[in-house]
């Protein structure tokens, strides 16, 4: 068991490694661990910017109730989760990860976006 | 070698010079012998044909050759009959069971019209005539051991089937058991190869003598090349390949091909859709595998002007320019009145949704996404071509108006009914349709780039700046989009501008892992003689089944860029699941993977780039950060230009 959890500490360590965790604060950095762990980036990428599976997170973030109840009662796509797998705790920490998430730029002060 | 190195020095006027001294260098060592050492020197042809020790230790036992066969090789005439339809390349993987008809395609044939291009896996070479076919419109041929070598391929026909697309495929096979030659020749033939295919091609057969041949070589081109397109098949008997012509075949001709026309659909089921499409308060176009050619997307355009009416294309090819007004998403179809539907491969699917919750027993729930008083028109010529097994049909979907019949041949006639159903009350009201369309086709390309800012300086890269970083280095040439992973998809076919038929060849048609990259290099080949810049996007693990591919590439000096969608999974597989453990109450992941034990593609993480370089392309990667994606981007693109592939590793966001 103790040879489990290590291993699962490794990974979170590895996942903050390659996902560039230094960037957001401490009190977010295990939001996003926990957004990786339970699969959310799957659907909605590593920022919540959405992709092919899942609508975008951000920057619009819903406030903490309204996720909290649709987290728990998706009847849709989304598989809902459970207290179980994902607990009231660390769902507020993966909301303040959002939350923590900056806005994203103006696309008409991105060249690659302008043409 | 030397070869990486001069590269970005070779103008693309030396290049082809370069092909053609190349080509000539090859003919010329089939007819002499070369020294072992001045081999090495040269590029090798693009087959080598064993010797008989070879032979010998492959099989396990060839008969000798004692004297030389008198008389005119029957795969000589075979060669001449298959010339007669200007098929321009074979794509194959060498076997003995076609041993005869490969030394003609060489040596009577001068390996060219059609060219012999190796294959490292059958199920490559189907793909890459596949690839090709899209590319320029041209059915080409594989050729492929009679049972294991059609065993290898089976995935990537049916992939051909399901998009309906063409090829011509011969497979080897020993069919005398008194005489084949025992041991392995034996295990690899068969009483009848075709059954392995014949619930996915549209036609097969075994021809019994070299005239039946020549007129089963130009049927089976002739139902390949009827809408709806389909792969055809001959298995060819050794025997008769490596067999002098008979006295009494003397007078062999060969089949004088004349190119079918396709089937229209019925006048008065045209008018009647015209009068529907006219007079609804909501009419949608929905095209699927429509256009075959620039001329079904002008036609389409056309239509759609008349009415003013949105056209949602099924991204299985270029129907409709996405740069239109009237290009639109799939939204507009839950309040339409009347929808005309375009070589629909899966018209429930476009009306209803499924939707995977788990409810029903775990089967999900079905709901309609239509009005129901909507009225479907359908045109689709796979109504004609139908087959029983393989469930590619989809649901069944009653609709009002049915022409079994080929959409883009029917659309002049279906025009002219509109623009005689047309009257003056109407036309106000297309123009205040056009007015809705202009604005929501508008503010459709602001939401784009306002969502492709979202994760924009992210790493791995997000799948929005992955398109957009190439586009300014590509923008200016006349590029072709040979595959785009179904996962970066929908922001490439968003991107950029498409408006030509060439510029996204769509997927693989059933959905089999494995086409990305042979179709993207057999694609190239044919847009490289038509002077396009070939370029992929393929997902990482599509990429893994048949990498083999790249060496094709660039053993026949094949210039495209290929970038990895590298998100170091199988990410379609990895919701299904965190799906099952949800409703089981378990967790999904583990710990030791990114996802659920055996949806990741990591620890190792793949070297692409370093497997690219190792079958002689240039390549970089994985490229991590952003910021260095359009430096890498623009000399890629440099390499190609000069005429060798590239290949950019670029480590991504999921999809």
């Amino acid at each position: 068991m103790r040879l489990v959890r290590h291993q699962v500490w490794l990974a979170a360590i590895a996942v903050g490694l390659v996902f560039g965790l230094g960037s957001v604060s401490s009190a977010s950095e295990k939001g996003k661990q926990l957004f990786v762990k339970n699969g959310c980036w799957q659907c909605h990428g590593f920022v919540g910017q959405g992709g092919l599976a899942g609508p975008a997170l951000t920057p619009e973030v819903m406030p903490f109730e309204a996720m909290n109840n649709f987290v728990r009662n998706s009847s849709r796509a989304m598989p809902a989760y459970p207290e179980t797998i994902l607990s009231n705790a660390d769902l507020t920490e993966i909301h303040a990860y959002l939350t923590s998430l900056p806005k994203p730029a103006d696309p008409n002060t991105i060249p690659l976006l302008k043409q | 070698m030397a070869r990486k190195d001069v590269r970005l020095d070779v103008s693309r006027r030396k290049f082809l010079a370069g092909v053609a001294v190349a080509g000539a260098a090859t003919t010329v060592a089939n007819g002499t012998k070369a020294s072992p050492g001045a081999a090495a020197n040269k590029r090798l042809p693009s087959a080598v044909m064993p010797n008989t020790l070879q032979i010998a230790a492959e099989t396990g036992g060839l008969r000798e050759p004692t004297t030389q066969i008198p008389g005119r090789p029957a795969s000589d005439y075979m060669v001449d009959v298959i010339k007669s339809m200007k098929i321009e390349y074979i794509y194959s993987n060498p076997a003995s069971s076609f041993r005869g008809l490969h030394e003609s395609l060489i040596n009577y044939g001068k390996n060219t019209m059609p060219e012999f291009l190796t294959a490292t896996h059958e199920e490559s070479s189907v793909a890459m005539c596949h690839g090709h076919f899209k590319a320029t419109g041209k059915p080409q041929m594989a050729l492929m051991h009679g049972t294991v070598g059609l065993q290898h391929a089976v995935m990537a026909v049916y992939n051909a089937w399901a998009d309906r697309v063409p090829l011509i495929m011969i497979g080897g096979n020993d069919l005398d058991a008194s005489k084949r030659p025992p041991g392995v020749p034996t295990v690899h033939s068969a009483q009848d190869i075709n059954a392995l295919v014949r619930d996915f091609t549209k036609w097969d057969d075994q021809p019994v003598s070299l005239q039946h041949f020549s007129q089963s070589f130009v049927r089976a081109y002739k139902y390949a090349m009827t809408p709806p397109y389909g792969p055809v098949m001959l298995a060819l008997d050794a025997g008769m390949q490596e067999a002098p012509i008979k006295p009494g075949e003397k007078d062999l001709y060969t089949p004088k091909y004349v190119a079918p026309t396709p089937p229209h659909g019925d006048p008065n089921a045209l008018r009647e859709a015209a009068k529907l499409l006219v007079n609804a308060q909501n009419p949608v176009i929905v095209a699927d595998r429509c256009a075959r050619t620039q001329a079904g997307t002008d036609s389409l355009v056309q239509l759609a002007e008349l009415i003013q009416c949105p056209v949602v294309s099924r991204q299985n090819k270029v129907n409709f320019p996405n740069t239109h007004y009237l290009s639109s998403g799939p939204q507009v179809i839950r309040n339409a009145d009347v929808i005309l539907g375009l070589e629909l491969t899966d018209i429930w699917g476009v009306v209803n949704g499924w939707v995977d919750n788990g409810d029903h027993d775990g089967h999900g729930i079905t709901e309609s996404r239509h009005r129901p008083d909507v009225k479907l028109i359908h045109i689709n010529s796979v109504e004609l071509n139908t087959k029983s097994n393989l469930q590619d049909i989809q649901r069944f979907m009653p609709v009002d108006i049915l022409m079994p019949a080929d959409a883009e041949a029917s659309l002049p006639m279906l025009i002219e009914f509109v623009k005689q159903a047309i009257t003056g009350d109407r036309k106000t009201v297309f123009e205040q349709r056009a007015a809705a369309r202009r604005k929501a086709f508008a503010q459709a390309r602001a939401s784009f780039r306002q969502r492709a800012t979202l994760g924009w300086d992210a790493s791995p890269i997000s799948a929005a700046r992955m398109t957009a970083e190439l586009w300014p280095h590509i923008k200016d040439l006349d590029w072709s989009m040979v595959n785009s992973s179904f996962g970066i998809s929908p922001w490439t076919l968003q991107h950029y501008p498409i408006e030509k038929h060439y510029q996204w060849l769509g997927g693989s048609g059933a959905a089999g892992q494995g086409y990305g990259t042979p179709a993207s290099v057999g694609a190239a080949v044919g847009n490289k003689s038509l002077g396009r810049f070939s370029f992929s996007i393929e997902g990482d693990g599509d990429f893994m089944y048949l990498p083999g591919a790249l060496w094709t590439a660039s053993h026949h000096n094949v210039p495209m860029l290929m970038m990895i969608h590298n998100n170091r999974g199988y990410h379609q597989e990895v919701m299904h699941l965190q799906r099952m453990s949800n409703r089981r109450n378990r967790v999904a992941n583990l710990g030791k993977t990114m996802g659920p034990v055996g949806t990741s593609i990591e620890n190792p993480d793949i070297d692409y780039a370093a497997m690219a370089k190792s079958m002689g392309w240039w390549s970089a990667g994985p490229i991590k950060d952003p910021a260095e994606l359009g430096a890498v981007l623009a000399k890629a693109v440099q390499v190609v230009r000069a005429g060798e592939p590239a290949l950019v590793d670029v480590w991504t966001q999921p999809r």
